[in-house]
């Protein structure tokens, strides 16, 4: 089951660049919300700073509550131990090369000294079933390495490898952008089916995307949250003009 | 008229290409069949069996020094492979901007380029002059810090070439960092990281002045790594000075045999490093 | 220099289409209490030949709308404008309808003697017409206050058609000879009650499109 996450006068920095501007978002549990902005606003720093990767960066830091359920992330846990409870798939599918999809799947549980193999088993059928590719790569998990599937394919065995350590949140970083139409809409429809299960936080720069996907919608501009609704209050009736010069494609 | 003046000019430049690939091969070629005829005829089975007959009787062979060059440049790797590859990880991994960094590389540069025979007698003072003999140990330990840059260099390069957004990927999974380079980053470069030890191999397996003042050479068997060992390099240059021709003999076949051990070793390299390749990147 | 120059052009076009539409059916409604005023037929035949391209030109801004949605993914306020078009587009037409049936009813009477009613037809034609001009006005501007205050006109219409219904009822009982007459004119009035809802809803859709709120289906102001 997933976890709300409460964000309270989240500020994020590289180096002397202020990127995230005093963020208050409150992302409810088991359900998909959506973050849009224009390029630079800061929305995949934000989505950075809830499994602590933003850190990762030497110049990068945060100040900030980032509260998953009761646990303060920053203050209440360690990195490691946050970033297995929070699942994330990048923009640009990165299975590791030298795995088999067996492998690149359980390599979550695998490389933490996990080594049950009746267990590991079940959970890459379970995972791989969850991300709708079981059908199309039963045959040849252990044969096929991970980078020789198709770009679709390979998402979405990133995002059962993602779901195979049993995550309660799952971040994804624009994660049908390198996507042909049919691989964008079977994600599409994966996030709609995993949302009763995990809490789903996806960056977007597709708006219809969003509005396809998820129930809320953040629009990010500049490092500052500007407007936060359901989805579809977002897409017919924005508050801010700014948003609604953003979702109707007005600039300048 | 154009079109006459290019189909010269392409055709004259390719044959210059082709010119200056016999003119660098021609050496090679000719040293190679030079050493042929000079060493093959002495090429016996008692050559890779026996030691060296005493001065003036003939027969013999150069096994000891084949087993010592094995035995010298198994110490080296096990030294310098271990550190070269732990400073290519630590400048690819860990070092970023770091000043630790920058002198780590500065270092290897310098050290790539200190001639071998200084390193022959830096090893000489630090470890024979201590020890009080000559032995394995120090002909490994010198050609170890010959071996070091290279590898280092070679690991962190293809250390380099490992895509960030895979370490990203571990990293996201909640796998330690330590964890990440050793599973992830080493395990993806490993080819690459294969290849560079190979190649440092190969070249220190031809040296022969650091062996000068550590191995210092030895007639019969030894396999005591404390004490003075045959090594073929030595042996040759041993060999080829002398006024013996007997010995000259046998130095021409053993520089055929290093040359081809050589030629052996490059050629697996760049099989293993062919197939490496092609897993490493898919 | 903003963006999406093209589709900006396809919502002027879309507009400008909407207005012809409106001054089309404004005047088959002009025309066709004219034709009851002045009982004159030829008048009612304008009407009849201009509703064609009354029909033609509603096809068209559904098409041109449609158009717009599947190519242009329009949001928000463009969303709005859109579907707002499409609807008023039908209101008008059926506007232009009510022209035509007002302009049957004339030529029926045509049959008949020409006597004075005692309602003002007129009177609640220039009522009904003036909340279309209204609404559409408020459209032209994007004034959502101005559409508010087409919605209190309504009243005023139903009221004005209520006291012709019981009017001319009661005048049928009275001179059951003046039947025919009074038959006519109690559709006209209804056609003209009609014309007034018609109004009324142009006026909500201008309220929706502005401000995004859907106020229809409540009595009285928002």
């Amino acid at each position: 089951m997933g976890v709300g996450i409460n964000v309270e006068h989240l500020n994020a920095w590289y180096g002397t660049n202020h990127t995230l501007q005093d963020i208050n978002l409150n992302i409810p549990a088991n359900h998909a919300t959506a973050l849009i902005g224009p390029s630079g606003c800061g929305k995949s720093t934000f989505v950075r700073c809830l499994n602590r990767m933003h850190e990762t960066n030497p110049i990068a830091r945060a100040t900030g509550v980032v509260k998953m359920g009761e646990v303060d992330i920053y203050k209440d846990a360690s990195p490691v131990d946050i970033r297995r409870r929070v699942g994330m798939v990048f923009q640009r599918p990165n299975p590791f090369p030298t795995m088999s999809i067996y492998d690149n799947v359980a390599s979550g549980l695998k490389l933490n000294g996990f080594r049950h193999k009746a267990i590991l088993d079940e959970t890459v059928e379970r995972s791989l079933k969850a991300a709708a590719l079981w059908e199309e790569v039963k045959d040849e998990l252990k044969k096929k390495s991970g980078a020789s599937l198709s770009g679709g394919q390979q998402q979405r065995m990133c995002i059962a490898r993602a779901l195979a350590v049993d995550p309660e949140v799952l971040l994804m970083d624009e994660p049908a952008s390198a996507l042909d139409p049919v691989s964008t809409s079977k994600i599409e429809d994966l996030i709609f089916q995993l949302k009763s299960q995990y809490t789903i936080v996806i960056v977007t720069h597709n708006m219809q995307q969003a509005a396809r996907v998820a129930e809320n919608t953040g629009f990010f501009l500049n490092g500052k949250m500007v407007e936060f609704n359901s989805t579809d209050k977002i897409f017919t009736t924005p508050k801010d003009k700014r948003t609604e010069d953003y979702i109707t494609g007005r600039f300048g | 008229m154009n079109s006459i003046w290019r189909y010269v000019v392409n055709h004259l430049v390719t044959g210059l290409a082709v010119l200056s690939t016999v003119i660098v091969i021609v050496p090679l070629v000719a040293i190679l069949a030079y050493l042929l005829y000079k060493g093959a005829s002495s090429l016996n089975l008692a050559f890779f069996t026996h030691i060296p007959a005493p001065v003036g009787e003939p027969g013999g062979g150069m096994a000891n020094s084949m087993v010592g060059s094995a035995i010298v440049l198994a110490l080296a790797s096990l030294m310098g492979i271990p550190v070269g590859i732990a400073a290519g990880v630590y400048l690819a991994e860990y070092g970023q901007g770091k000043v630790l960094a920058m002198a780590v590389r500065f270092t290897a540069d310098v050290l790539n380029g200190i001639p071998s025979i200084v390193m022959g007698i830096s090893a000489y003072s630090l470890i024979v002059i201590q020890q009080g003999h000559f032995s394995a140990f120090a002909g490994g330990v010198a050609l170890a810090i010959m071996m070091v840059p290279t590898i280092t260099r070679t690991t962190e390069e293809m250390l380099m070439t490992v895509p960030h957004a895979i370490r990203e990927a571990a990293l996201g999974l909640g796998v330690p960092k330590w964890r990440t380079v050793l599973s992830v980053s080493l395990r993806t470069a490993s080819p690459g990281i294969i290849t560079g030890c190979m190649l440092a191999f190969a070249r220190v397996a031809g040296e022969t002045a650091p062996l000068l003042f550590t191995a210092f050479g030895n007639q019969f068997w030894s396999f005591k790594l404390n004490e003075p060992i045959a090594a073929l390099p030595l042996q040759i240059y041993v060999y080829a000075i002398s006024p013996y021709d007997e010995w000259h003999r046998l130095a021409w076949a053993g520089a055929l045999v290093l040359i081809l051990m050589i030629m052996v070793s490059v050629t697996l390299v760049r099989i293993y490093a062919g197939r490496g390749a092609l897993k490493g990147a898919s | 220099m903003t963006t999406r120059i093209k589709f900006q052009q396809s919502l002027d076009d879309l507009k400008e289409r909407l207005l012809m539409m409106a001054g089309m059916s404004e005047q088959a409604i002009q025309r066709s209490i004219e034709a009851y005023r002045t009982r004159d037929l030829s008048i009612c035949e304008l009407v009849f030949r201009a509703e064609p391209a009354i029909n033609r030109l509603e096809r068209e801004i559904d098409q041109l709308a449609l158009d717009l949605l599947a190519m242009e993914q329009p949001m928000a306020i463009d969303l709005r404008f859109i579907l707002s078009v499409i609807r008023i587009n039908a209101d008008l037409e059926r506007v232009g309808d009510q022209a035509v049936n007002i302009a049957v009813r004339v030529r029926e009477m045509g049959a008949f003697a020409n006597i004075d009613l005692p309602v003002d037809i007129p009177k609640l034609a220039s009522l009904a017409s003036s909340m279309v001009r209204k609404a559409l006005q408020a459209f032209i501007e994007g004034d959502a206050e101005m559409a508010q205050s087409v919605l209190t006109l309504d009243d005023q219409v139903d009221e004005m058609n209520d006291a012709a219904f019981s009017t001319l009822s009661t005048l049928i009982k009275e001179k059951p000879e003046l039947t025919p007459q009074s038959l006519n004119a109690l559709i006209i009035a209804r056609n003209l009650e009609r014309v007034g809802d018609h109004a009324t809803n142009i006026a909500e859709d201008v309220i929706f499109w502005v401000r995004g709120a859907d106020v229809r289906h409540r009595s009285g102001a928002a």
